[in-house]
């Protein structure tokens, strides 16, 4: 039998319509193996872990092109754990900030707000293939 | 002539509709009290001797039956995510014609087991996580289900992946395994479910509904009264063969105790840059509004619309209003017998469809955010269905129909994100035929039809 493939829900967070990059990613992820939710763009906190939940997803991939990124992202830890998704990844990735800032600066602030693992703007989507496969034990 | 008798044994009165299939035409209508305590063709012997007073004698070629008698279908339904996977058990369950007395999501508790034993429904339909998805939750569910014990037949439309578990658990119990209600995400697969419901209830519930023993006298189709409106708004929408049919529609149905929304039609957005929020929309949807009825769920109109409201529709004090209403309630079988009770009736309708058709209708959202407008829909947009199909016994019983109907019209300001019909023509099943004409449609759709469209009545005096 086939191994289970991992899955993954993945979107553009909050009013964001960017969704060029979002449909490369879909792409990515599948071609590499996962079994990927997409939830398109403008997808709210409580919709990424509804999905989540029903899909017994092993990680959300949270995008966020327009610079609202950390307002949008804030608190969606403290959701999973009360949704019972307590040891679900998280990822963020895109413009996540305004402007240039210092991204290892950046990197902090959404680890404190629990993302495991967050991605500086014009990251490929191979780097986060690597670190979903490392995080999730994915062998090739 | 070739006559065929429709009988609908309802929860109070058990209805007859004889049409001549040759015309085809409507030869006449009766109803008589249902007696499913005692013996139910002792209601429907009522009825039929009451018709042939008025018809004259009849050989019937063919009789068929639907039924909403005792209690009607009455369904539990269990899924996970509440706006998901038990939504789509609840749209499910409505759609096969059932009464769903509650749905859960989540893991049942210890509350719950209790309260599902007390309900003893006739089906309970079990649901939870897309394929490939989450099992935990289901098989849980279903370990309750075992605990709470019961007779009532379990249909299985889950994560497939923890359907034979979810069956071994429940060993012993009648289980049906049918496709999952949302096999992927977001994808809504509510067919199979309906079919098992169906089938389940011509096995079993008839049987139990102590419905057998009209059953020697019927040739055949018993199904829920619901889904034979349901039948009969999809013929009339959409045609037969050789027949057109009067296009997308929405029905009303204001019953006492519940207020039934049927809707045909894709309901898709205008504009084809809007997004779409929530589970995908079932074609043919149909909701209830329980706490929506003229009698027994009368003060659930007041709490949504408002006394005052009702009074000043009325055009009575708020006084003369609550005099009414408490009289409705306490004695439900109470028909309008003076000018203000009338009045007082006929306002309550006109809320009971205006909340109830909110409630069925989609929103469109408009937001305006970095970049500018974006438009968002959820549910289904009924803005350009131009036929209102209306029923129940407060708004065929008067000549302001129309007026009373139109309160389930797009209005504006009041209600801006509200995707209601902005304007259509009101059709009146004056004579009460619909579920009857669903029943003959199994068959006879052509003449179904042509009867439907001698029977609604076009009325003009929407407001
Ligand atoms: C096209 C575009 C638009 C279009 C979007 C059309 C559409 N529906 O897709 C429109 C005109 C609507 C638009 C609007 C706006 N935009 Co714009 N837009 C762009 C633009 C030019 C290209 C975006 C694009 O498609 N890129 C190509 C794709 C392939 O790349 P990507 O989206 O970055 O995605 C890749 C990576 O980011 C990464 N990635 C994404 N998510 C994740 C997640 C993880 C975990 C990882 C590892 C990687 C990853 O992988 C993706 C695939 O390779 C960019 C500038 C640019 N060159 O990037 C600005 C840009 C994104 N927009 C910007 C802004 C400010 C806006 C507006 C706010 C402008 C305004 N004031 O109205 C609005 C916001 C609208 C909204 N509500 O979302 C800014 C964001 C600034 C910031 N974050 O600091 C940018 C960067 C332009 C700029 N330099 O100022 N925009």
């Amino acid at each position: 039998m086939e191994k289970a493939k991992k899955t993954l829900v993945i979107g553009v967070i909050g009013a964001d319509v960017h969704a060029v990059g979002n449909q490369i990613l879909y792409h990515a992820f599948t071609d590499a193996g996962f079994n990927v939710i997409n939830l398109g763009v403008m997808v709210s906190q409580e919709e990424f872990i509804a999905a989540a939940i029903e899909t017994n997803a092993d990680a959300i991939i949270v995008s966020s092109l327009y610079g609202q990124g950390e307002l949008d992202c804030r608190g969606l830890r403290e959701k999973c754990d009360e949704a019972g998704l307590e040891n679900i990844l998280l990822y963020v990735g895109g413009n996540i900030v305004i402007g240039k800032q210092p991204f290892d600066e950046v990197e902090k602030r959404f680890k404190a707000m629990g993302f495991d693992r967050s991605f500086p703007p014009g990251t490929p989507p191979e780097v986060d293939i690597e670190a979903l496969k490392e995080d999730l034990h994915v062998e090739d | 002539m070739n006559p065929v008798l429709l009988i609908d044994f309802g929860s109070t009165y058990t209805k007859v509709t004889a049409v001549d299939l040759d015309a085809p035409r409507l030869l006449g209508t009766s109803n008589s009290y249902t007696t499913v305590q005692t013996d139910i063709n002792n209601g429907l012997a009522a009825a039929l001797e009451k018709l042939e007073q008025t018809t004259g004698r009849l050989d019937f070629s063919a009789r068929y039956a639907c039924s909403s008698a005792a209690g009607g279908l009455r369904m539990l339904a269990s899924g996970l995510v509440p706006e998901l996977t038990a939504e789509a058990a609840k749209t499910a369950s409505l759609g096969a014609g059932a009464k769903v007395l509650k749905t859960y999501a989540f893991k049942l508790n210890e509350d719950d087991a209790e309260e599902i034993k007390r309900l003893d429904p006739d089906i309970f339909l079990l649901c939870g996580g897309t394929d490939g998805g989450n099992t935990e939750t289901v098989i849980h569910n279903a370990k309750v289900l075992a605990y709470v014990g019961g007779n009532y037949p379990i249909i299985y439309a889950g994560n497939r992946n923890a359907s034979r578990e979810c069956a071994r658990i429940l060993e012993g119990r009648e289980v049906h395994i049918v496709e999952n209600v949302m096999p992927a995400f977001g994808k809504l697969n509510i067919e199979p479910t309906q079919k098992q419901i169906r089938d389940v209830f011509l096995a079993r519930i008839v049987q139990a509904k102590g419905l057998t023993e009209a059953s020697e006298l019927i040739s055949g189709i018993m199904m829920p009264t619901p889904s034979a409106v349901m039948a009969a708004m999809k013929l009339l929408a959409e045609g037969t063969k050789t027949q057109t049919g009067i296009g997308d529609l929405v029905a009303v149905d204001v019953g006492g105790a519940t207020t039934d929304i049927y809707s045909v039609c894709e309901g898709l957005p205008d504009d084809p840059r809007t997004s779409l929020k929530g589970l995908p929309e079932p074609y043919i949807k149909r909701t209830v509004e329980g706490d929506i009825g003229m009698r027994y769920s009368i003060r659930g109109i007041v709490d949504a619309a408002g006394l005052e409201r009702i009074a000043k529709i009325a055009g009575v004090s708020e006084d003369q209003a609550t005099e009414t209403i408490d009289l409705f309630a306490t004695k439900t079988d109470t028909l309008p017998f003076d000018a203000t009770s009338q009045a007082v009736d006929e306002a309550l309708a006109s809320m009971a469809v205006r909340v109830a058709v909110k409630r069925h209708a989609g929103r469109l959202e408009e937001l305006f955010g970095l970049g500018g407008l974006k438009l968002v829909q959820s549910g289904k947009n009924l803005v350009n269905v131009d036929k209102l199909i209306v029923t129940g016994g407060s708004l065929i019983h008067t000549e302001h129909t129309g007026r009373i109907a139109s309160y389930g019209f797009y209005d504006g300001e009041e209600d801006p994100e509200s995707l209601r019909p902005k304007q259509a023509d009101v059709l009146v099943d004056r004579k009460y035929i619909i579920a009857a004409m669903g029943l003959l449609s199994e068959h006879h759709p052509d003449a179904a039809l042509k009867i439907m469209k001698q029977e609604l009545v076009k009325d003009d005096t929407a407001k």
